[in-house]
């Protein structure tokens, strides 16, 4: 069963002027546990709306959204606000992180949500979270002080603390540089991968999209899956099944992979 | 059960954490509310105060609610034996209705050498309990104690100006005068007690009934003991019932030949549960209620502000599964942590400025050694509470405010 099921989603808004603008048409997409998976489009093209939905911050228009097999369009707000804290991790361009707390207390924050052990035992997985991210020596700085690259990976460590089943990149290398972007990728991989959890990265970055299993591409609200993968993780396979994706692309030890791929049609975006 | 204790742990800490993260803002928006809670207890604690010295003053003079008078005067001419047929009655009353505060009031002047000349001095004649029925304050040495009646040389507690008369002499080594007018009795001064002094007062003193009638002349005891009251500190809610009683059994002891009243200081006249300081307590609440609400004000203010600055935080929170139930209690519980801390430093600055001198001055009228009056723990209560309402009020405009934050539009843009 997948974990994440979207059928025949739909989203419109009401604009002020009382008319109906759609942004997300038909969309359907499943996702697996442990499985990575990338969504490609341009900005305006419903990218946000989506991962909206996909986080259960939003209800679809129609359609319906199956998490681990419930249908949370009928779960009430606070179950899906507990349901998204137990299973959902996020991963923001920006990094987003809580300015005036340290690293620690950042990790700290999705646990403060938690109950039971997890809750009062909250400082030492925290703790232990950071250590994984190799910042177990940044415990106490601040966000300010810290470079780009070290804030993404609080930030993953952040994500990842509550072991979510499902993490959300949006952009997550937007704000780094190419070198940087694919270490924090490379991470990131290896301890979804270790946690089982599934990624699903919204990106415009191609090189990023090409360390994912399965590709999609959002366009005016329309997402189509794409087979095509870029010449040089192909050696990566196309269609890896779910939970099977080796922890480290091989293709991409060192971000060398096809930062320009003349195959790949999304790389204009 | 597990989630709700950490639900609340987690709220609070959140609180906390915010309040160190701002703390500038924090701090200023909290002047004002410190500054409000101040004003707010200071003038509480002044109706209070002022209050119960009304109160207490009212007492002093009439009994504490309720006092009962009892009077009986023979129909024909004082003579001894009267008074203690009434004394013996009084007594067997007293024992069977359980009273435990009773004191006989009279008053006498005697002659007595001071180092000037003689002079009369006003006595007033009565028991031991008097001094806590009638809230006497003692400026110096101390009250009779039980069992003083039977000492040797009598004592006697003498007013401010009697004792400056004597030349302020050190108590502990028990000064003494004699009065010619008491049969050259020698009496020993133990202590001095508060109260009005004029210009041209004469010298005051109280004595024990008991220490009077051992050494006065037998004319001056018929003379004081015929205008003596008999008063009893008894419950309130029985003293209808006990006061009717007693004037039936002493009417009864005593027979024809006396007429026996018993006034009731509760009813008609001054009612000490009148409160006289009420106009000047809704003043004082109000004005404080004002300055309030300005602070309340210019916590909102900042507080609004604050919530729009920090949308893209709380949509952070929202995205790591913070409910908007939770949401809304933390951004409330936040001002409620903070207002109560300036609520506490606000009462504690209410309680430091009542303890200056010139302050409480007002209502000690100035006396020496009485100190300041103790701080009404009820001001210090409402500041709290009320800092605690208006946090929970200002908090509640940016907690509704931070619900309807859109998550993702927050964290994108």
């Amino acid at each position: 069963m997948s974990l994440l099921h979207l059928e025949r989603v739909t989203r419109a808004v009401r604009l002020p002027d009382d008319t109906i603008l759609p942004i997300l048409h038909d969309v359907s997409l499943s996702v697996s546990s442990g499985e990575r998976v990338s969504i490609v489009g341009r900005s305006g093209s419903g990218k946000s709306t989506l991962l909206n939905i996909l986080g259960l911050l939003d209800n679809p228009t129609t359609g319906t959204l199956h998490f681990d097999g419930q249908d949370v369009s009928r779960l009430s707000q606070r179950r899906r606000d507990r349901l998204r804290g137990n299973n959902v991790g996020f991963v923001f361009q920006q990094f987003n992180l809580l300015e005036g707390r340290t690293a620690l207390e950042n990790v700290l924050m999705p646990l403060m949500y938690s109950h039971g052990r997890e809750f009062w035992r909250r400082t030492r997985i925290a703790t232990e979270m950071l250590e994984r991210v190799g910042l177990g020596h940044r415990l106490a700085s601040l966000p300010g002080s810290l470079s780009g690259g070290e804030q993404q990976r609080v930030a993953i460590a952040r994500a990842l603390v509550r072991r979510p089943r499902l993490i959300l990149a949006d952009e997550p290398t937007g704000a780094l540089d190419l070198e940087t972007g694919n270490s924090v990728m490379a991470l990131m991989d290896e301890i979804v991968h270790e946690d089982g959890a599934a990624l699903v990265t919204i990106t415009h970055d191609s090189a990023i999209a090409a360390r994912s299993d399965r590709h999609f591409r959002l366009d005016h609200g329309v997402l189509t899956s794409e087979t095509l993968v870029p010449v040089a993780a192909a050696s990566a396979l196309p269609a890896a099944p779910a939970g099977t994706a080796a922890p480290l692309n091989p293709a991409t030890p060192a971000g060398t992979a096809a930062p320009l791929n003349p195959t790949t049609p999304e790389a204009t975006a | 059960m597990n989630g709700f204790f950490a639900g609340i742990v987690g709220a609070f800490s959140d609180a906390a954490q915010e309040v160190r993260v701002h703390r500038g803002r924090v701090l200023l928006s909290l002047v004002g509310v410190a500054a409000a809670v101040t004003a707010l207890t200071v003038s509480m604690a002044f109706a209070d105060i002022a209050e119960r010295t009304v109160v207490e003053q009212m007492e002093t003079y009439t009994g504490r609610p309720t006092t009962l008078d009892l009077t009986a005067s023979p129909t024909d001419e004082p003579r001894i034996d009267h008074v203690e047929r009434l004394e013996s009655a009084w007594f067997d009353v007293m024992k069977r209705s359980d009273i435990t505060h009773a004191t006989r009031d009279s008053n006498a002047s005697a002659r007595m050498r001071f180092s000037d000349g003689a002079q009369d001095v006003q006595l007033q004649l009565v028991d031991q309990p008097y001094a806590v029925m009638r809230h006497l304050r003692m400026l110096e040495g101390t009250w009779f104690a039980p069992g003083d009646s039977e000492r040797l040389a009598p004592a006697l507690v003498v007013s401010r100006n009697m004792y400056e008369m004597l030349g302020s002499p050190d108590l502990r080594t028990h000064p003494t005068i004699v009065s010619p007018g008491l049969g050259n009795a020698r009496l020993v001064i133990i202590g001095v007690y508060d109260g009005p002094i004029y210009e041209g007062m004469p010298p005051e003193a109280k004595i024990l009934t008991a220490s009077f009638r051992q050494v006065a002349p037998e004319k001056d005891v018929l003379t004081a003991a015929s205008g003596t009251r008999y008063q009893m500190w008894v419950p309130q809610d029985i003293g209808d019932e006990l006061g009717k009683r007693i004037k039936q059994s002493i009417a009864g002891a005593l027979g024809d030949g006396f007429l026996v009243e018993v006034y009731n200081n509760n009813q008609g006249g001054m009612d000490p549960s009148q409160d006289p300081t009420v106009i000047f307590r809704l003043l004082s609440l109000g004005i404080g209620a004002i300055i309030l609400t300005l602070g309340a004000l210019g916590l909102v203010n900042i507080a609004i502000v604050s919530v729009r600055q920090r949308v893209r935080e709380i949509g952070v929170r929202r995205s790591f599964g913070a409910s908007t139930g939770r949401v809304f209690f933390s951004v409330m519980m936040e001002s409620v942590v903070a207002t109560v801390v300036a609520g506490f430093v606000g009462v504690m600055i209410a309680i430091l400025i009542m303890r200056i001198p010139a302050v409480y001055g007002i209502f000690t009228g100035g006396a020496v050694g009485t100190g300041a009056p103790a701080f009404p723990v009820g001001a210090a209560v409402t500041g709290m509470v009320a800092a605690t309402i208006v946090g929970a009020l200002a908090g509640l405009i940016p907690a509704i405010i931070a619900t309807r934050v859109k998550v993702i539009d927050a964290l994108r843009y």
